[in-house]
């Protein structure tokens, strides 16, 4: 580890705490209803869009009815994305001539986009024309962000409306949430991106012919439109196959830094629009801070193993010191502009957030290293989050843990002054078991089938820790992977777009269903006897429940992958 | 449920006109009007003809040029189409090794390419960024201990000093942006168009001295072909 590398990561979390309380007011503001600076020329495009879509704007849902309408709108995203990719060959905007994709795949690349997971099993460059990149993957980026995010503010109404019956409007959220939020920002975005060298044209691939006379095709198109708002919407699926490590995909390392950003930006904001709703902001900083902490312990961790470098290496007198002429450390699968204090970085972000785009392969780390991106994962990447998703996760550890402080002293727990109840408990706890069953459950039965095994480029426990994650990560919704599987199979297609489906439907059905209990309680002033979850203690507790009931489901998993990799590299094992 | 179809299906026709027409062709147009050199792939030419894009790196196997890291993109074997051949720097497939560390293929591929640094130059620690690959497999750039450790090599193949072409490594090493963003690179085409232009390689003493395509210098698969045909 060098200081240098220690002040981007203090600097980077500096930076997103200034922009927290900020972009937090502006998304109050536009999910409250009011007008924004840019109401004058948007407001009429948002207007229109209710008439043609028949859309009642003051009309409120109750939470059975903003769920369904949340489902038949991903349905018809669903269908969409999976004609447009079979059939993209007939289409225009296709100057590669790529075929269309077939059924598993375009399968498992719908279902990937809708849930905001992007596992990538298709190949970018060598799979998607235009026209898809297009109309279909920045598409489904803006709207399955745009759906997160407004499922997380309907929880948050939950607790913030008082007797109510109803928890907003999904269109108008999800309208509101695309033309004022999301639209603007990844305007910004790309253009920050393209002044840094991020290509944006519809051009077909050129071919040059090198300065030594080899031929060489660079792959291009309209990269920066699609990767602000992969990183903005924490979607992560890629322009190009190497992702984020991609020079096209991430020009520079200002570029890095700038992306690390954005993915961070609208869930940290998501805490301060908590606060806000619930009229005390320090409830957001509360639930800020318990991320803030297990953010530093994953980045530590991650990057001070990458910086050990490979034991074996240093036997063949290789030199992994860093100094000021290199990075060092554990270079395998990392570019030269990023180095280790950037690859871990971002590693660690990506899989805090929902995001999955990588700058690295999580795949080559050493295996303490790569353990960090899969347990953030497993925690249910509720470290920030992904957009929405990470908030309405957090909080279903919030009100585990409140449940599990009043059960210390006998006294019905309250959280943002709801009494918390048997049955936002259940619906909680039941949200949370689905995961497991997705990803181990899945991760099981591919361990036990050829079409499973097969699929692995890595023998030993590596091979398992590789499985595990591609399985942990469909199922988070995260979309990175250790990327030597080979999970372009109907087999995996399949099973890996099943685990995206539960961990995405499966935990927000529950979810809304506390805000819907939640909603039409009264509000229950704090007493002497409440619990305060604004302080030091809560946070201590948040922390804790997040990290125990984590270690207690996947402990056994990790000791079986990462856990004996590790001391098997230390011992000199080879596979 | 049938009445949610009707705003479904129409917001969703609308979002994919704004954001999935409108908002890349409008970018598109004002990119190339702001950004022209980024937009259209930061591309170089030399002598009117295009010969790479400064943003991705090349494969270069000569010895009178400095090496970029090793790869491990792959193209579609020629006689079989469902299998894959190495194809290093392979600009239109990117993708990294996916090797874990415990993997013996891993330190046998290492163990290689450090015993041919080592004989190249005998007199540093082989850089850990010049036995690795990269991530992209098209990474342009090596750290500046990998540029130096190549430059007795280079500086012979072109009956260079070797100060010369220190001189000229560091000219072209770029630091970290506003100090402390980043590592510290070298832009490995950049630096080999300076030291053509420097000093050509036909016009050097020691010309004859890399057959271009020798596999022996190749960094990345010692048994690849070098050639790097993407198919289309």
């Amino acid at each position: 580890m060098t200081l240098n590398g220690w002040v981007q990561i203090l600097i980077y979390f500096v930076l997103l705490t200034l922009i927290t309380r900020p972009l937090g007011g502006f998304l109050f503001r536009v999910f409250e209803g009011r007008s924004t600076l840019i109401s004058r020329v948007l407001g009429p495009v948002e207007r229109g869009f209710y008439k043609l879509a028949g859309v009642d704007a003051k009309a409120e849902q109750h939470w059975t009815s903003y769920t369904l309408a949340m489902l038949v709108f991903n349905l018809v995203c669903f269908v969409a994305l999976y004609l447009l990719q079979l059939y993209q060959n007939l289409l225009p905007l296709n100057p590669q001539g790529m075929s269309g994709l077939t059924a598993d795949l375009a399968f498992n690349t719908a279902i990937s986009f809708v849930t905001n997971t992007n596992w990538q099993s298709y190949g970018g460059e060598t799979t998607m024309s235009y026209l898809t990149d297009m109309l279909g993957l920045t598409v489904h980026n803006f709207v399955s962000a745009a759906t997160g995010i407004a499922l997380a503010v309907a929880l948050v109404r939950g607790f913030s409306r008082r007797s109510g019956k109803t928890i907003g409007n999904f269109w108008v959220d999800l309208t509101r949430c695309t033309l004022y939020v999301l639209l603007p920002l990844a305007i910004v975005a790309a253009l920050f991106l393209i002044w840094q060298g991020m290509p944006q044209n519809l051009s077909a691939y050129t071919d040059v012919s090198t300065l030594e006379g080899a031929k060489q095709t660079i792959a291009q198109g309209p990269v920066a439109s699609q990767v602000a708002i992969k990183m903005l919407g924490t979607n992560g699926g890629g322009f190009f196959n190497a992702n984020a490590a991609h020079p096209f995909e991430n020009p520079t390392a200002l570029s890095d830094f700038f992306q690390i950003l954005l993915i961070f930006a609208i869930p940290a904001a998501l805490t301060n629009l908590l606060g806000r709703m619930v009229k005390s902001e320090l409830q957001g900083w509360a639930i800020y801070s318990a991320m803030a902490v297990l953010f530093f312990v994953g980045v530590t961790t991650c990057y001070w193993a990458e910086s050990q470098g490979n034991p074996q290496f240093a036997a063949l007198g290789i030199d992994q010191q860093a100094s000021s002429l290199q990075a060092g450390g554990n270079m395998e699968g990392k570019e030269a502009r990023f180095g280790i204090a950037r690859s871990t970085l971002f590693a660690t972000i990506t899989t805090d957030a929902s995001c999955g785009a990588i700058n690295s392969w999580h795949d080559s780390y050493t295996p303490l290293g790569g353990m960090v991106p899969l347990v953030n994962i497993l925690l249910g990447e509720v470290i920030f989050g992904g957009v929405g998703a990470g908030l309405y996760g957090m909080l279903a550890f919030a009100i585990a843990a409140v449940f599990i402080a009043g059960l210390m002293v006998g006294r019905t727990p309250e959280y943002l002054g709801k009494k918390i109840e048997a049955k936002e408990v259940k619906m909680i706890m039941l949200a949370l078991l689905c995961l497991p069953l997705a990803n181990i459950g899945m991760t099981a039965l591919a361990v036990v089938l050829p079409q499973g095994l097969s699929g692995l480029s890595n023998a030993g426990p590596h091979g398992f820790s590789e499985l595990f994650y591609a399985y942990a990560s469909a199922t988070g919704n995260n979309g990175s992977a250790f990327g030597g599987i080979s999970a372009n199979t109907p087999f995996y297609n399949i099973t890996l777009a099943l685990s995206m489906m539960i961990g995405r439907f499966a935990f927000i059905v529950p979810m809304m269903a506390v805000a819907g209990s939640l909603v039409v309680k009264k509000h229950t002033p704090a007493s002497a006897g409440t619990f305060p979850t604004d302080g030091g203690l809560f946070i201590g507790l948040l922390v804790g429940v997040v990290i125990i009931v984590g270690g207690l489901t996947y402990f056994p998993a990790l000791a079986l992958g990462p856990i004996v990799e590790h001391f098997s590299m230390l011992a000199g094992n080879l596979y | 449920m049938l009445n949610h179809f009707r705003p479904a299906i129409v917001l969703f026709v609308l979002f994919t006109a704004l954001t999935g027409l409108a908002y890349p062709l409008a970018l598109t147009g004002i990119a190339h009007t702001l950004f022209p050199r980024q937009a259209g792939g930061s591309l170089i030419e030399k002598d009117g003809k295009v010969i790479g894009s400064s943003l991705i790196g090349q494969n270069f196997t000569g010895e009178q040029y400095f090496h970029g890291r090793p790869s491990a993109t792959t193209d579609t074997d020629p006689n079989d189409s469902t299998k894959t051949v190495p194809a290093p720097y392979n600009a239109a497939n990117s993708a990294g090794s996916n090797i874990g560390p415990t993997a013996k293929s891993l330190i046998d591929r290492v163990k290689d390419d450090t015993a041919k640094l080592k004989a190249e130059n005998p007199n540093a620690p082989v850089p850990v960024d010049l036995v690795t690959t990269s991530a992209s497999g098209i990474d342009p750039h090596v750290s500046p201990a990998a540029a130096d450790f190549q430059v007795p090599r280079v500086a012979k193949a072109r009956g260079l000093g070797e100060d010369a072409v220190r001189e000229l490594v560091a000219q072209h090493t770029e630091g970290r942006t506003l100090g402390f963003i980043g590592e510290p690179v070298v832009n490995v085409l950049e630096l080999n168009l300076a030291l053509d232009a420097a000093a050509p390689v036909k016009t050097a003493p020691a010309a004859p001295a890399a057959p271009a395509a020798d596999p022996a210098t190749a960094p990345a698969n010692p048994a690849a072909p070098a050639a790097t045909e993407a198919g289309h």
